[in-house]
């Protein structure tokens, strides 16, 4: 059981979710206290250990739009953090599988903050209010990388093909 | 340069066993990777042919080193002539931290003898997204990544190319392919008609992105057709390739013609023959989108997303406190021509300043040649070196609270000049010389 710690709307950009003046820090060890930097409340909370890992963020559709600043991946990775959202822009969705940040696409998802949330492979159910929701698989192509553990590993197994 | 237009690439996939034509992408990602004929939905695995990173260069070595971890391997990179590294998001450096970075990647660059290095120079230097075209380093149907939203630039010249991230650039370091991707589906973009006075590219893509919204073309190419793209400047086609990736794009792409054989001749100096590659005509578009730009007044794109645009007659009179003109998108030689051309021998708005940034060393240096920065400092605006820094509030021009920003560049996000509690608006450099002007924003056209 996942809770819904907070809940977006549509097109959050990266800048928000890791704003540029704190681009320079550039290492995942050192980007999670920087984490939706421009909203007080939701940074001091993350960085105070107030939300247990597995806890989810709600978004609506084009989540993570804008930069391809993979500080934004592992920001949020850093706290152990679900992302569930109707849609996901394309760079931010694979920087997510390539880093292995937990990312489920449910196209109709309705949840608030505060609620608790079951995820599996098919559905997403909330468990506060009964509904349940369907899950979009992820891309085929995105699979052997996810299966190995993301693209570093992914990477590290096929290196011996292409330098032998 | 054999000028004569080449038509490369192969054809003839069969879908339900009659042929199929291919987009110019699907041309391009066939032959990157070894296959006869690929189509939207397949998953390839093409050699990448230019791999371009800026500052975030120190995060992709730091994921590099760590694919080699453990292998025994050397950590060299597949092809280091294939790897360009341009310094321009924090130049020159804003903090010890920045300033320790780009050591580190000096000193990678020596190291693995990585040639296409633009340093913080001023006779070199420059945003990435101009420099690669400048130098000739792009080429059309190369398959070209950069770990930068905005690679979607190249497209202009024809190329299919598109931003990853940090830790794709290190796997494609590594393997010198990328690994996994999807064949995109395509989006016919057909423009026609003259743009009006003070109307052009600017003013078409921000309009193309308020109809296609945000999210519109994500995971698509938006392939640009028609009589207003045949005669628009490559210049003009930077800027709406690199404003494709905000309706979600994974590149913009205008197919090679007779102006991509000129830019490359011309100003890129680039010899020998350069084939182009065209779509077939019976190509499979998953949609045409048609545009009209007779009658298209100036565009903006209004607080707090890119596709919140509006016809620039329901936002004249907002008070702005700072213009912008510059970045990748709007920094190059004509638009500073047009700029000073609007504020040549008359001054800022009382209340209102300025802040010009060329795309590159090179434009600021024919723009010095020109006339423009002295007509654009007499005028008031502080004329800035060429780098990202305001464009996404990393380093200089940030705003103050509730204050408002016109600018050229490309995003206009929550936060995007450095300041939560600011608005950014988005225009051509048309709208933004007159409105600095006034103060408020201002439809150029009305302007004597």
């Amino acid at each position: 059981m996942s809770t819904v710690i907070l809940k977006l709307g549509n097109d959050i950009s990266t800048d928000d979710i890791y704003p540029g003046r704190y681009m320079a820090t550039v290492l995942p060890s050192e980007t999670p206290q920087f984490c939706f930097a421009n909203r007080p409340e939701i940074n001091a909370a993350l960085n105070a250990g107030q939300h247990p890992p597995g806890s989810v963020i709600a978004a609506g559709e084009n989540f993570g739009c804008g930069s391809s600043r993979e500080q934004a991946v592992s920001t949020l990775k850093g706290h152990g953090l679900i992302i569930v959202a109707r849609s996901i822009a394309r760079i931010f969705l694979q920087n997510s599988i390539n880093l292995g940040l937990p990312v489920v696409i449910c196209r109709g998802l309705e949840a608030e903050e505060g609620q608790h949330l079951e995820i599996g492979p098919e559905t997403v159910k909330n468990l506060s209010t009964g509904q349940e929701f369907e899950v979009s698989r992820l891309p085929e192509a995105r699979q052997a990388i996810l299966e190995a553990g993301g693209l570093i590993p992914y990477t590290r197994s096929r290196l011996k093909e292409f330098r032998g | 340069m054999g000028c004569a237009l080449e038509s490369r690439g192969s054809r003839g996939r069969y879908f339900l066993e009659f042929p199929v034509g291919m987009t110019v992408v699907e041309k391009i990602l066939a032959r990157a990777s070894g296959l006869p004929a690929v189509k939207a939905g397949d998953v390839v695995e093409p050699a990448v042919d230019l791999a371009m990173s800026h500052e975030n260069a120190a995060l992709v070595m730091n994921q590099f080193a760590e694919v080699f971890e453990g292998t025994g391997l050397p950590a060299i990179p597949w092809d280091p002539s294939r790897i360009a590294i341009i310094l321009d998001h924090r130049v020159p450096a804003e903090s010890p931290k920045t300033a320790t970075n780009q050591k580190k990647i000096r000193e990678f660059v020596a190291t693995h003898g990585i040639e296409k290095f633009h340093d913080i120079r001023g006779d070199v230097g420059g945003i990435c997204h101009q420099v690669l075209p400048e130098y000739g380093y792009v080429r059309p149907g190369m398959v070209v990544v950069g770990t930068d939203s905005h690679t979607t630039s190249h497209g202009a010249l024809g190329a299919f190319s598109f931003g990853i991230g940090a830790t794709e650039m290190a796997s494609i370091w590594a393997l010198g392919k990328a690994v996994n991707i999807e064949v995109p589906a395509t989006i016919k973009v057909v423009v026609r008609g003259k743009f009006g006075r003070h109307v052009g590219p600017k003013d078409l893509i921000l309009h193309l992105i308020g109809r296609l919204t945000a999210q519109g073309a994500n995971f698509r190419v938006l392939e640009f057709h028609g009589k207003t793209i045949e005669r628009m400047s490559t210049s003009g086609r930077l800027a709406i390739c690199n404003m494709s990736v905000e309706a979600g794009a994974t590149c913009g792409i205008v197919p090679g013609d007779e102006e991509t054989l000129r830019y490359l001749k011309e100003e890129a100096r680039v010899k020998g023959k350069v084939p182009v590659i065209l779509p077939d005509e019976d190509a499979m578009y998953e949609q045409v989108v048609e545009v009209d730009v007779r009658d298209l007044a100036p565009q903006v794109a209004c607080p707090h997303t890119v596709d919140n645009v509006k016809p620039i007659q329901e936002v004249q009179g907002t008070r702005v406190h700072q213009i912008v003109i510059g970045s990748c998108t709007n920094g190059r030689l004509d638009d500073l021509e047009v700029a000073a051309g609007i504020l040549k021998g008359k001054k800022l708005a009382r209340g209102t300043r300025m802040l010009v940034f060329p795309a590159s060393a090179r434009v600021f240096a024919k723009a010095l040649d020109l006339g423009y920065v002295h007509t654009l400092m007499k005028a008031g605006a502080v004329v800035m070196n060429s780098g990202c820094g305001p464009c996404l509030g990393v380093h200089e021009g940030a705003l103050g609270d509730d204050e408002v920003a016109l600018s050229t560049t490309n995003r206009n996000f929550k936060g995007r000049m450095g300041n939560p509690r600011s608005e950014v608006y988005l225009c051509s450099p048309a709208v933004a010389a007159a409105s600095a002007l006034t103060g408020v924003i201002t439809d150029p056209r009305e302007q004597a």
